[in-house]
Order: C-alpha cells, then structure tokens, then sequence
C-alpha cells in the first residue's frame, strides 16, 4: 500500500498538478476563461509550494518534520514503480531528488509560476487562451517530469512531451503560415536529434540493463567497463561510453539549439511571448542542458577533463558550445527584432554552459543554468510587455486617425517587435523597464550585483584556470578565449537592445502611444508583477555561489565555503575539487562586461538611433565590407544552406528517385511488365491454341468434312467423267501390275 | 489448458453466422443488416476481451511442451486420413491480434453505417473477412491456418472490387488478389514439403502446429537434416526464405509491398482499416508462427539478410509517404514503413526486438485503423483526397483532427502512447543483437552492422514526423475554403465511438505497457529460445 506520509512520494506530486489541468482545461473548463486561469494557476503554484517544499527539506530547513540526509547525492529520496518488463530486464519508471533536482525545482517552478501569471494578462484578449493554458500546463507538467525523473527513460518521456507542446505552442497561431512553419520546423529539428538521444538510450539500456541514474553512475567497475569496451559503430577508438555519450550529446545539441542545430529557435519567436519564455528559460533549452549536467558522470567515463584526459562527448560539448557562444552572439548583434536578439542571446548563453560542462566545469554549469534560467524568463517577458505596450500604442494610434508605418522599408505593415520602431519608451512603461535594465545586466554580466556574473564568472574562472592560467588544457585554451570575445559581444548588445527600445525618443507613433493601460490596469498588474519578482531573484540568486576567497563578497556570502559548489557537488560520486581563487579571470570578466556595455552606451545611448538612420555597427562594418553586416543579419545564410543542402534534396530524393523511379518506376515497372509479359505470352498461347491445338482438333473433323466435300465432286453424274476415271484407274493398275512384274 | 466452452470457436464463426442471416434478410432490410454485423463484431470483440483478460501469462511461461504453450485450445479431428484437425489455440503472440481484430473490425462496422450501396452484401463479405482474419489467429493447425488464409482474401478482393474507388478498385484488387495468393501459395509450398519430411521422419503425417514444434525440437530433426546433397544446406535453409517472404508478401515486405497502397486506396474505408491494421499482420503473424518458429535454423541463416529488406521498408515507405498529395496514399506508405518496423523486430531474434514486434503489431494495427477512419471520414464528406486543396478542416470535425494527431503522435513513436513501447524494444534489440548476429555469404562475412541498421532505421521514424505533421497541417490547419466545403459537417456519433474506441487502446497502451507486453513476452519467449540455440 501506498504510505502517502512518506516524503519519498512527494516528488511525484510535483508534475500532477499541471498535468491534471492540463486534462481539466481540456475536457471541463475549456469554455470558461476563469475556470481555466483558475485551474491553471491553482496547479501551477500548489506544484510550486510542494517543490519548495522538497527544496526547504533537502537543504536542511525542517518541514514536514524531516531533515536532511546524508550524503545526499547517494541517498536521493523518492521512489519507482515497475512499468515494462522487457526479457529478463525490468524498466522502472521513478522519481528522485538529488541535489541537482534540488536546485532545478528552485528555478524551475518559480519561472513556470511567474510564466503562468502572466501569460493571463497577455493571452487575456486571444480567441483561444483556454487552449493556450492548456497546452502551457501540460508544458509545465512534462517539464516537472523530467526534472524529477530518476531514470532516463521517465525523462525521455518529459522530454517528447515538451517537444510536442512546443510545436503545438510555436504553431499557436496557426493561421499565420510562418507561425506553424515554425512549430514544425522546431519540432522537424528537435526530432532529428531525439532520435539519437533514443538510439543511445537504447545502446545504453542494452549495454547497462538499467536506466536508472544512481544505479549507472554510482557504478564505476561499470562506467569502467563501459568505458573500455569499444563501440558497436564507427570504430576510430571510440567507446561504448563514449558513443552513448555522443549520442546524448546530440540530443542537447537539438534541444538546447546549439550550432548547427540551433535554427529553429529563432523561428520560435513566432509563438506568444509567454511561449518564448517557457522554451527559453524555464523548460525546453534548458531540459537540454540539465540532461548533459545530469548525465555527467556517462559522459566523462573513462576521462578526467581536470588533467587533462578528455572522452569524445565532452570535447564535441566543448567544441560545440564554446563555437556557438561566439557564433549566436555575433549574430545577435545585427539583429533588430526585440525577441530574435534575445533568442540569439539564449543560444548563445547555452553554449556557454555546455562548453563549461565539455571542459569540466560541471558546477559552473549548472549554476549559469539556473541564473540563466531566471534573468532569461524576465527578459522574455519583459521583451512581451514591450511588444504588448507597442501593439497597444499602434492601435491607439489607429484611433487618433493616424497610421503608424514602418522607420524603414515603410512599404511593409508595422511590426511592433522591431526596435527600429521603438525608442522612448522607458517613460511609458517604467516597471518593464527597469526589470528588462535588471535582467539585461544580468545577462551582460555586470559585475558584482548581478546574477549572471557570478554565474559567467564561474565558467570563465574555471576555463582559465585549466587553460591558459595554468594547465594549459587545449579545450580549455580554446573556450576561454570564444567565452570571453563572446561575453564582451553579450554585453554590447544588450546595451544595444536597451539603448534602442528604452533610451531617446520614440521613433514612431506606435512608441508614442505604447502603455499597458496605465499602471492599475489588470493586464499592467499582471504582466509586469511577475516581472518584478524575477527582477529580484535576477540581482540576488548569484550570491549563493561566490567563491569563498573572492574579496569581501566571499567574506559575506561564503564564510564556510561555496554554498552552491558545496551543495551540488554532492550530486556527484566523486566531489568535484574546488579551484583556487584568480583575480585574473574576475579582471577579465570585470573589462569584456563593462567594455561592451560601455562601448554599447556610446554608440547607441548617448547619441540613441534617429528614425530612419543606419544602424552605426552596420555603418561601421560596411566601411570595411557590406557583406560582413549582411552575413550576421541573415544568420550566416545557415538556413538557406540547410534548405538547399537537406530539405530540397531530401523532398527531391523522396518525389523522383524513391516514389516515381523506384516504386512506381522500377518496382511496379517490373510488376507491369511481367503483367505486360503474361498477357503477351498469354496472346501467344492464345494464338498456338487456335492454330495448333485448335488445329489440330478443329482440323480433323474439319479435314473428314473436306475430304467428304471434295470426295463428293466424284459422284456428278457425267458419264464421260465416269469413263475417264475408270480409264484412268485401268492405266494405273496397269502400270502397278506391270510393274511388279518388271521386278 | 483447454477453456471450459469453446470461445476461440464462437469468436471466429459468429461473423460467419451472422453474414449467412444478413444474406437470408431482404434487399430492403438495410437497417436490420447494420444491426446484425454490429452484433456479430461487437459479441466477437466482447469475447477477445474476455480471452484477452482471461489469457494467464505465468501458466504460459512454466510451459515446457508445445502444448502447454497454447491456451483456450479445442481440437476436433477434420480430416484423419490426412493428418488434419480443427485444432484452435492462442499464445501471447495472438491473444492481443485477436483482440486488435476484434476492435478494428467493430469499428468498421460503425464507421460504415453510412454505405448505402447494398449494404447487406457489404456487411456480408466484410463479416466473412474478419471471420478470416480471426480464423488464421486462433488456427493450430496448418491446413486450417491456410484456409483461413484464403477466406480472408476472397471477400476482401469483393469489397474492394465493389465498394472501392472507382478509379482504380479494378486494377488494385487484382494486384492484391495475386499478390497474395502466389504468396501464399508459394508458403503452401513450403508448408506441404514440411508436413511431408516430418511425416516420413516420424511416421506421422500431421499438419498440427504442435506436432511440427515438437519435430522441429528433436535432435536430428529432419528439418535440419541436408537436402539436394549440397554441403550446408539443409531443409530448413532451403524453405525458410519461401516461407517467411511467402507471408511476408502480406506483411507488405519489400519489394512485393506495392499491392498494399493500391489496395489501401482502392479500398472503402472500413475494409482499409481491416486491410491495413489487421490482414497485414496476419502475413506478419504467420512467418512467425510457420516461418521463424519451426524453422528456428533457417532464421538464423536467412533473417540477417531479411533485415535489409525490413529496413528499407522503414525508410523508403517514410520517404514514399512524404510526397503523396493523395491523402489514403500517406497512409497507406506509412503502413509500410511501419510493418517494416515489425520485421525488424523479428530480425533481432531476442526478446527485446520480437517483444517490440509485437507490441507494434498491434499498435500499428490500432493506428493505422483510425487513420484510416480518418481520412474515410474526410473523404465522405470533402470528395476529394487531395492534399493540397484540403485544409482547416480541425475546425468542421475537430474529433478528428484530435484523432489523427494522436494517431500521427503515435506513429513517430511519441513516449506516453503506443508507438514509443513499441519501437524502442525494437531499437534495444538491435543493438542489442549487434555482437552475436553476422551475415555470412560464402567466405565474406558482416559483423556488427544491426547498430548501423538502427541508426538508419531511426532515419524513418524522423521522416515520418516529417509526413505527418505535413498532412496535419494541410488538412485539419491551414486555410478552410468556406466555398467549397461550406457543407462539410461534423462525423456522425457512431464515427465519434469508433475513433475513441481506437485512441483508448493507443493511449492505454501507451500509458500502461504492462497491460500487454508480458502477455507477448510469453508468446516470443519460446522463439528466441530457439533462436538462441535451445536453453
């Protein structure tokens, strides 16, 4: 029987509330708005109060009467139920809290929460906003799942789900065409990869007979073993860990978009705003990064990226994402749309952390993850109450009789996402504002007060520290340099964003007129509460992981050791080792933060963009070659090549070559010609039956009536005939006779 | 273990017994017919359940013998001068066919109510195909699974010939008709020099399928015995090829899968569903049964090269799918593409991959059926099955539009319905049977290559998300042409009880594997022991 006290069942209650919502708005409530908001809320903050309440238990504050464990990585709490037996090998599906579910289920149901509240606001006035919680639930609910999952299939399955709300979320607005290419486009992209993550599920289940985390990482004679066994595949050295690694990996690598899988996240921005958030921030990308920090331990089997040795899967993680941190944040900068920047930006940060994580820097990692997760969210939603306050000002614009158009190409509709159109509105909207200035910081890094430098500075200090500060790790070496180039290009265009949307004055009517409907407006309260609550956690969350030597903030923040370090190193087997304090890595995330933020202040805040003016990087670039700017506009053209490299031929390949050649060419050409050559062989038999057979038989009776026919012409009557014959028949005797005398 | 009333029986004659009254009903009785086949399929159905429930899988997996590995067995002597009895049985690998029967042809009925074309005539043949179907399921003896065979394929060549698409039901039901027919001829082939080589080793010349399990088990079974005086080749090498693509004809094998679109297409609505979810496993079911399990030997020697065959299925039926503007022609390559996965399954010979096998059987089944009633229930009511002028019909008949989609979710193999327990055994025994399966032709040999066959194999299933999602967005999405579908209306409450019906074992299945894995488990067990070499 089930002992519902027992705290070993509450992470199960942590993804039931969404994900019976998620039924109830779609079977109940789905023709009234409040039912829903009430539902969907309802769910979402009773998961938020039980997660919390895992998280107060595990980090030792009494609730529910239960302290926290010992060696709390090992000794996770929670539970599992058999669900398919396979032969002699038994699929479990359960749930655990580990101190990475810990601080995953800090970040996570507090985005989902803060998501949730305002999407009401933002979706308040769509014809279909029950339906849009609905699928939001269900999001939520499988993200729960997978953060709560002890074995990686219950994870898979989170993991599918998500993808499928996605696409059904990206796609929301279907009508629009480009709205639902894009949700099939993500979820085309995502599935290519997921099919890797499943085959190497598959090698590794066949390989370990268990799923289950604990069992397989806290099994070194097997991660050993599995290490030296070479893989089925590819040869080259490669092991079976490592080939499972790899395909993990790839799997990341569709979820959390990194190059060159990363071209549907941009596209993604299609979706409303709310989506953007939970994509970006509280759920999918970040699902991608959790699975590699989570499986961590698989991954570097057989290595040790702290002298040195590294496996196949956390060169390709490093390689990869310190390659896409620069990549995406080049191309951030040439962006316009207020939601592509930020999409670009995530990338971006993404690969910062799996490049982190490639190097060993697993701590590092899944700090940047959960900073990240929070200040990302805020900036999405931030980003969604500037788009809304702007829809708003073009439609009360539209009142007043004027026609809001474009700053540029004037010939297109206005398009209240492109900055180009704004300017000026940190008056209109001053709550947006300064949360969008606190999460902007954070991602820019700015020093010291900000989440997301202590959590950069993590990754930085550590890739230092293993490269060019002192082991001289190749890897190392090389995602130093691309973090620290792709930091300062963070930082710039972060300015640049802020500079363009808030700073100056308004560059249209739209931006003249934008507003939430003045601050006691529901919508306002809605949209811009949740807002202020992350902005909050955005400044504050990184002080939990200050490195103990680092001055004066160390002294406060981190009197016996790094909280955070300490907490989420117990994951692990094995501790990892804590490095030595740098001030030369702090410097340099000290100068490329405030560089780019300063350089991003003089070109475009002091001297903010007029309407209609080039943009001055561009301006810049151009003087050297145009081509360079449009190259980052367009996204280095990496879509059009995927679309004339894969998807044209493999259309191609499936119309002409395997549907018209092969099946109905050669295959059923061969089919038709034996029917073709049966019916001439068939014709042929028809023939020789008619002649020969039918010859044959038809030609006696046939040959008798002739023969009667003719034989009938003797008898005529004609007396001369007669006697001629008879002569004639006299003079034939007579020769026979004659001559067989002669003989 | 024999069951206290014969069930297997009524399960199979009730349709047989209800198409002969529909037959004695007047012309006019139209109503009374739908009413008598829904009976017959619904009573049919009700007693699957009850074999389905009833079936004990810890009884099945103490088997020792051939016998005991059988449940609800009845046998009555048929012909004894030839070794021929009416020998009826099930083990895990049938019980949940018999059940998928039992649902796809009960939703049939439902989805037809509308067919006003004789449909005394139609219910009639229909019954006689699905009492076919049940027929070669619950057979155990060879003579009696071949009959059945046949009178499955006779109604159907009926039906589609009658009630199908006039445009092609002439053409596609001869192709299918041959098709099959030489298949299984060239299976009966096999099955008679069987029957004879164990007759002349044992002195007792039978058809049972327990009897030639038990000769296949002896040591120095004639089945191993050389033949043709060739060194190497032995009895069970020389027919298991004839055997199991004789069948797998049926089970749409390439090459010899193309009657299957046609067919599909040709079709009315509910025989595809029999058609594409039901009578295509049975070619699959029966190279199992007759091919696989009694020529284990000829398994391992041939299945390895078969499994090329079954993976190009996968991936060339994905491919052929994502380019059809007929809408029934998606569907009736993705049935392809996803038998090929069943084949798959078999090639693995573990339990992990033959596990799946099953499972996707009836996944598959169930899926492809309320497909198939989906673009039935379109077809109906827009006249067309052109892909590019539907569109926004999610907003006419939002049932189906939620059907297809799951229908489509499950198909790409989404965790949380059935696709995905079905297809990741199947992945899991591929790699898993990677070390200890190699393809030897002569003195060449291939190692290690089921790792590289799931890795392509994968290939299909993102491919098929591709189709899918393409179909979903053209027809039930994008834009709704108010002036030529203004009339469109919503399914009838009938079409409604079909589609839920069929979306419940997805999801159940998918939800709750254990509802129906141990039960197949038990049924492959005894196989890939063979396979195995005994144990």
């Amino acid at each position: 029987m089930i002992d519902w006290t027992n705290a070993n069942y509450l992470p199960w209650l942590i993804p039931v509330p969404p994900l019976l919502a998620f039924g109830l708005i779609f079977l109940i409530t789905n023709r009234s708005w409040w039912l829903t908001v009430a539902t969907a809320i309802t769910a979402t903050v009773t998961s938020w109060v039980l997660a919390l309440a895992v998280v107060l238990r595990s980090v030792g504050a009494p609730v529910l009467g239960l302290a926290a464990p010992e060696h709390f990585g090992a000794n996770a709490f929670g539970s599992s139920t058999p669900w398919l037996n396979l032969g002699t090998e038994q699929f479990s599906l359960g749930v655990a809290v580990d101190p990475l579910t810990v601080v995953m289920l800090f970040m996570v149901p507090l985005a989902i929460s803060m998501i949730m509240i305002y999407s009401i606001g933002y979706m308040a006035h769509d014809p279909r906003k029950e339906r849009f919680l609905g699928y939001m639930t269900l999001f939520a609910g499988a993200m729960l799942t997978l953060v709560v999952a002890d074995n990686l299939l219950l994870l898979f399955i989170g993991w599918e789900v998500m993808g499928f709300c996605s696409y059904s979320l990206i796609g929301f607005w279907f009508e629009k065409e480009s709205a639902y290419k894009a949700g099939v486009k993500a979820f085309m992209t995502t599935r290519v990869a997921d099919v890797f993550l499943l085959l190497g599920i598959a090698y590794l289940f066949a390989e370990a007979g268990t799923l289950n985390f604990r069992d397989i990482f806290f099994n070194e004679a097997f991660l050993e073993k599995l290490a030296q066994t070479p893989a089925l595949l590819l040869g080259g050295g490669l092991s079976a860990a490592g080939l499972i690694g790899v395909f993990i990996v790839i799997g990341t690598i569709g979820k959390s978009a990194q190059f060159p899988l990363h071209v549907w996240l941009p596209d993604a921005m299609e979706g409303p705003t709310p989506v953007s958030a939970m994509i970006h921030a509280a759920a999918m990308v970040s699902a991608g990064v959790y699975l590699v920090v989570r499986m961590y331990p698989l991954l570097e089997a057989g290595a040790d990226p702290h002298h040195g040795i590294y496996s196949a899967p956390l060169l390709l993680m490093a390689y990869v994402g310190a390659f896409t941190a620069l990549f995406a944040a080049i191309i951030a900068v040439a962006q316009n749309d207020v939601k592509r920047v930020l999409a670009y930006s995530t990338i971006s940060q993404l690969g910062f952390m799996i490049a982190a994580l490639g190097i060993g820097a697993y701590i590092a990692a899944a700090f940047h993850l959960i900073t990240h997760g929070i200040f990302k969210a805020l900036l999405f939603m931030s980003s969604g109450s500037v788009i809304h306050a702007m829809e708003h000002g073009e439609h009360h614009a539209h009142e007043h009789g004027h026609h809001p158009h474009n700053t540029f190409e004037s010939d297109k509709p206005f398009d209240p996402q492109d900055m180009r159109n704004m300017g000026g509105l940190r008056g209109r909207i001053p709550a947006t504002f300064w949360s969008f200035l606190a999460g902007g910081m954070a991602l820019a890094g700015f020093p010291l007060i900000t989440a997301g430098f202590w959590s950069k500075d993590e990754i930085l200090a550590e890739a230092w520290t293993l490269g060019l500060g002192g082991e001289g790790f190749g890897p190392a070496i090389f995602v130093f340099i691309l973090l620290v180039l792709a930091a300062f290009l963070t930082a710039f265009y972060t300015t640049r964003q802020l500079a363009m949307t808030f700073a100056g004055e308004p560059r249209s009517e739209a931006a003249a007129q934008a507003g939430l409907g003045g601050p006691r407006s529901m919508v306002s309260v809605l949209m811009q509460g949740p807002l202020l609550v992350l902005a909050v956690f955005a400044v504050i969350a990184g002080f939990v992981g200050v490195h103990p030597d680092f001055p004066l903030f160390g002294a406060i923040f981190s009197p016996s050791g790094n909280p955070f370090h300490e907490f989420v190193g117990g994951t692990l087997p094995h501790h990892p080792p804590t490095l030595a304090f740098n001030l030369i890595p702090v410097l340099f995330s000290f100068v490329v933060a405030l560089g780019g933020i300063y350089l991003g202040y003089l070109v475009y805040w002091r001297k903010p963009l007029a309407a209609g003016q080039v943009d001055p990087t561009q301006a810049a670039l151009d003087r050297i070659s145009p081509a360079i700017y449009a190259a980052m506009r367009n996204k280095f053209y990496v879509d059009e090549l995927y679309d004339a490299v894969f998807v044209k031929p493999a259309y191609w390949f499936s119309e002409t070559v395997v549907s018209r050649v092969l099946d109905r060419g050669l295959i059923d050409g061969v089919l038709h010609f034996i029917a073709r050559a049966a019916t001439v062989i068939g014709e042929t038999f028809k023939r020789f039956n008619r002649v020969v057979i039918d010859g044959v038989g038809d030609g006696i009776p046939q040959g008798i009536g002739a023969f009667g026919r003719w034989f009938r012409a003797i008898q005529s009557g004609n007396i001369q005939q007669y006697l001629l014959m008879v002569a004639l028949s006299v003079i034939v005797i007579g020769i026979v006779v004659f001559w067989n005398l002669v003989r | 273990m024999n069951s206290p009333f014969p069930v297997l029986s009524i399960i199979t004659l009730t349709p047989v017994v209800a198409a002969l009254l529909i037959l004695l009903l007047p012309r006019t009785a139209k109503q009374e017919a739908r009413l008598i086949a829904a009976a017959a399929t619904g009573f049919s159905l009700l007693l699957s359940l009850f074999v389905f429930f009833n079936y004990n899988v810890d009884f099945a997996n103490a088997a020792t013998t051939p016998e005991q590995m059988f449940q609800f067995q009845e046998s009555t002597p048929w012909v004894e001068a030839l070794g021929i009895s009416y020998h009826l049985g099930v083990d895990g690998v049938s019980v949940p066919m018999v059940l998928l029967t039992g649902l796809a042809s009960f939703a049939g009925v439902l989805i037809s109510w509308g067919i006003d074309d004789r449909p005394r005539e139609f219910m009639a043949f229909f019954l006689l195909l699905v009492a076919g179907v049940y027929g070669v399921f619950v057979a155990m003896d060879l003579f009696v699974l071949f009959f059945f065979y046949e009178l499955a394929i006779f109604p159907m060549y009926l039906l589609i010939a009658t009630w199908g698409w006039k445009d092609l039901r002439e053409y596609a039901s001869m192709k299918l008709t041959l098709y099959i027919l030489i298949g299984s001829v060239i299976a009966l082939v096999g099955v008679i020099a069987m029957y004879f080589v164990a007759g002349d080793a044992t002195g007792t010349y039978s058809f049972d399928i327990t009897h030639m399990m038990t000769v296949a088990a002896m040591p120095n079974s004639p089945f191993d015995a050389q033949v043709l005086g060739i060194d190497g080749l032995t009895f069970a090498r020389l027919w298991f090829p004839f055997i199991f693509i004789g069948f797998g004809v049926l089970a749409g094998l390439f090459p010899f899968h193309n009657w299957s679109p046609d067919g599909h297409v040709a079709a009315p609505t509910a025989v595809s569903m029999i058609h594409a979810g039901v009578l295509m496993k049975l070619g699959a079911y029966s190279a199992l049964r007759v091919g696989v399990q009694l020529l284990p030997e000829g398994a391992q020697v041939h299945l390895p090269w078969i499994v090329f065959l079954a993976l190009i299925n996968v991936v060339y039926g994905a491919f052929i799918a994502m380019r059809q503007r007929d809408f029934k022609y998606v569907i009736g390559f993705s049935s392809v593409s996803h038998m090929g996965l069943v084949s798959l399954g078999w090639a693995t010979m573990n339990m992990y991959g033959m596990t799946g096998a099953g499972l996707q059987m009836f996944s598959h089944g169930a899926m492809t059926a309320l497909f198939f009633s989906c673009v039935g229930m379109v077809y109906d009511r827009a006249h067309t099955r052109d892909i590019p002028s539907l569109g926004g019909f999610s907003k006419k008949m939002p049932w189906v539009a939620f059907a297809f989609i799951i229908g489509g979710l499950v198909s790409m193999g989404m965790p949380g319905l059935s696709g995905f327990v079905a297809e990741f055994p199947i992945f899991m025994g591929l790699w898993d049977a990677g070390p200890t399966i190699a393809l030897n032709v002569g003195a060449w040999s291939l190692n290690n290559y089921y790792g590289v066959i799931a890795i392509v194999g994968v290939l299909g299933i993102v491919v098929t998300a591709a189709y899918v999602l393409r179909v979903v967005q053209q027809v039930f999405f994008g834009q709704f042409n108010e002036e030529r579908y203004g009339d469109v209306g919503d399914v009838t409450v009938l079409d409604k009880a079909a589609l839920v019906m069929l979306m419940a074992a997805l999801i159940i299945l998918g939800i709750w594997p254990g509802i129906m894995a141990p039960m197949i488990e038990s049924g492959v067990r005894p196989i890939a022991q063979l396979l195995l070499g005994g144990a």
